[in-house]
């Protein structure tokens, strides 16, 4: 559906993407992760047509946005860093411009009012754009975007400055229209990637750090093993029974979590979680949590830009 | 096209700036009217036609300057630039919107016309020969407004460059009368708007400068659209 291939810019001299490439199949959610300037805008920018390359190409539905913009531009929809808003009309003026300008060839009362029930914002379409607050402006930037139904979402960091429920449904309506779309998002939250998308890319400096499926990046972060248990017991026993199991390299104890129990961390080579209990079961100590910690994508997501800064730095 | 010329005119009345325009130019017009007509007792306006070319020299400025500095600074060029429209429509449609808000401006002189019929048989040939002169003068000042103002992301900075430029560009036969230089004169003369202008106001409607203002208004529009078009390379 969307095809990246060797997207190089430059501002002046500063080179802000470095041979980017990526291709992301119909109904997938491709999380844009990095930190500010890495390139994520200017990426976004390039795929809907609004930048132009230094060299590289972009292929919507097969259609390349250099040679034919305007049947390229009628599949996207894009929902800028900031939204593009005209202060001075009303929501349903707003939309309904955008609509036309569009052109789009859908009944404009109905769809209008679909893509507002379902962004919500039913409720200020009679209102000036100027005084809306930054949630609801963020909607009607959204909401503009879906006008028209297009195949491919381009959605540049769509839940800053919304609050902590609108972003839960916000990140539930991305996931929905997932299914029928095919999204891009940009982040620099996390949580809000690993909650949302199917793949992500991490970009810094202009370049792609690291591509891969949410799922397995977190997996394969490292290759030790983590878990977590609360333990009932006497302290010290505790410690050097888990010491003991066979395989574990680490144990941290985190101390008393309620009257007599006691958390512990226990890094092992590999899934030890049998062992333990074993080792537990013959004791009268009770194991009464025991949970693997995956390792956060933030953890990885640090690593991998820290680590990448510290190599360049050093060469 | 169309989405985009409605929008843009409807803008021009959802902020003062419409009614302002309108206001002043009205205002000037009448008393010209008054001065050269009603009070000298003539029926012919061409006076206030060859004294109005002022008045537009400041008031195209401020039709023009937001065209596209705003777009740039409330980023809604972005929404302009991702939709299925092309560069050449975007220009097109907002410099058709200007010379719309330009044409209301015109519309006094039909009042004042009407007004003279009241008491005298007025020369309906010559005012709307002048109507179209200066309808057609407008469209060049406004080629000229839209590519300053999208040069720059300030409206006000957009108006005062035009301004100056439309004064300039006006006034250069008349630096060049001070100086005894023959090329730099005919040169002058060449590109003098207000020389032009003043034939159409006399009655003389030549081709040739008709199309020095179509000319002039298509290079403007044509620049313009490479100073977007540029900016995506940028």
């Amino acid at each position: 559906m969307i095809e990246v291939k060797d997207l190089t810019k430059y501002y002046v001299k500063n080179k802000a993407l470095d041979h980017v490439s990526f291709s992301l199949k119909e109904g997938e959610i491709l999380g844009f992760l990095g930190p500010n300037g890495a390139g994520k805008s200017t990426t976004m920018n390039i795929i809907t047509g609004y930048l132009s390359s230094d060299s590289g190409s972009v292929k919507i539905d097969g259609i390349d946005v250099l040679e034919d913009p305007k049947e390229a531009k009628k599949r996207i929809g894009y929902l800028p860093e900031q939204p593009p808003l005209y202060n001075d009309m009303t929501v349903q003026k707003y939309l309904e411009f955008m609509f036309k300008l569009k052109k789009v060839r859908l009944p404009m009362k109905e769809h209008l009012n679909t893509i507002c029930e379902q962004v919500k914002i039913s409720d200020v379409k009679g209102k000036i754009i100027k005084h809306l607050s930054k949630g609801y402006r963020q909607r009607v930037g959204l909401a503009q975007a879906l006008l028209g139904d297009p195949p491919v979402l381009i959605l540049d960091e769509p839940t800053v400055g919304l609050d902590p429920i609108q972003i839960v449904e916000i990140r539930k309506l991305i996931r929905d229209l997932g299914k029928q779309h095919t999204v891009i998002l940009s982040s620099h939250l996390l949580s809000e990637v690993q909650a949302v998308c199917d793949k992500i890319l991490i970009i810094n400096h202009g370049k792609i750090v690291a591509d891969e499926l949410t799922s397995s990046i977190t997996q394969t972060g490292s290759s030790t093993v983590s878990l977590e248990l609360i333990i009932e017991g006497r302290r010290q026993t505790i410690h050097s029974m888990l010491q003991k199991v066979d395989g574990v390299i680490k144990v941290t104890d985190k101390g008393e979590c309620e009257r007599g129990c006691y958390e512990f961390r226990v890094d092992s080579r590999r899934d030890v979680r049998r062992l333990i209990f074993r080792a537990f079961a013959k004791s009268d100590f009770a194991i009464l949590s025991m949970h693997p910690v995956e390792q956060s994508l933030e953890d990885i997501y640090l690593d991998i830009i820290t680590g990448k800064t510290d190599t360049e730095e050093a060469s | 096209m169309s989405a985009i010329f409605k929008r843009e005119f409807g803008s021009y009345f959802s902020s003062p700036v419409g009614y302002a325009v309108l206001a002043a130019y009205m205002f000037f017009s009448g008393i010209f009217f008054y001065v050269q007509c009603l009070f000298l007792g003539s029926s012919s306006m061409t006076m206030v036609f060859q004294q109005m070319f002022f008045i537009v020299l400041f008031v195209i400025p401020l039709i023009t300057m937001r065209t596209f500095s705003e777009e740039k600074r409330q980023k809604t060029e972005q929404a302009l630039l991702t939709a299925p429209v092309g560069i050449p429509s975007i220009v097109g449609a907002k410099f058709l919107s200007s010379l719309a808000m330009f044409a209301l401006c015109l519309c006094s002189y039909i009042i004042e016309g009407v007004a003279l019929s009241f008491m005298t048989q007025p020369d309906w040939s010559v005012i709307i020969g002048n109507v179209f002169a200066m309808a057609i003068l407008g469209s060049s000042f406004i080629a000229m407004g839209l590519f300053i103002s999208s040069l720059t992301e300030s409206a006000i900075v957009a108006a005062i460059v035009s301004f100056v430029l439309n004064v300039l560009i006006s006034i250069m036969d008349t630096i060049s009368g001070t100086v005894s230089w023959d090329a730099l004169t005919n040169i002058t003369n060449a590109i003098s708007f207000q020389k032009k202008y003043n034939n159409f106001s006399l009655g003389l409607i030549s081709l040739s400068d008709v199309m020095f203002f179509v000319s002039v208004t298509f290079i403007f529009l044509f620049l313009t659209d490479r100073v977007i078009e540029r900016r995506r390379w940028a």
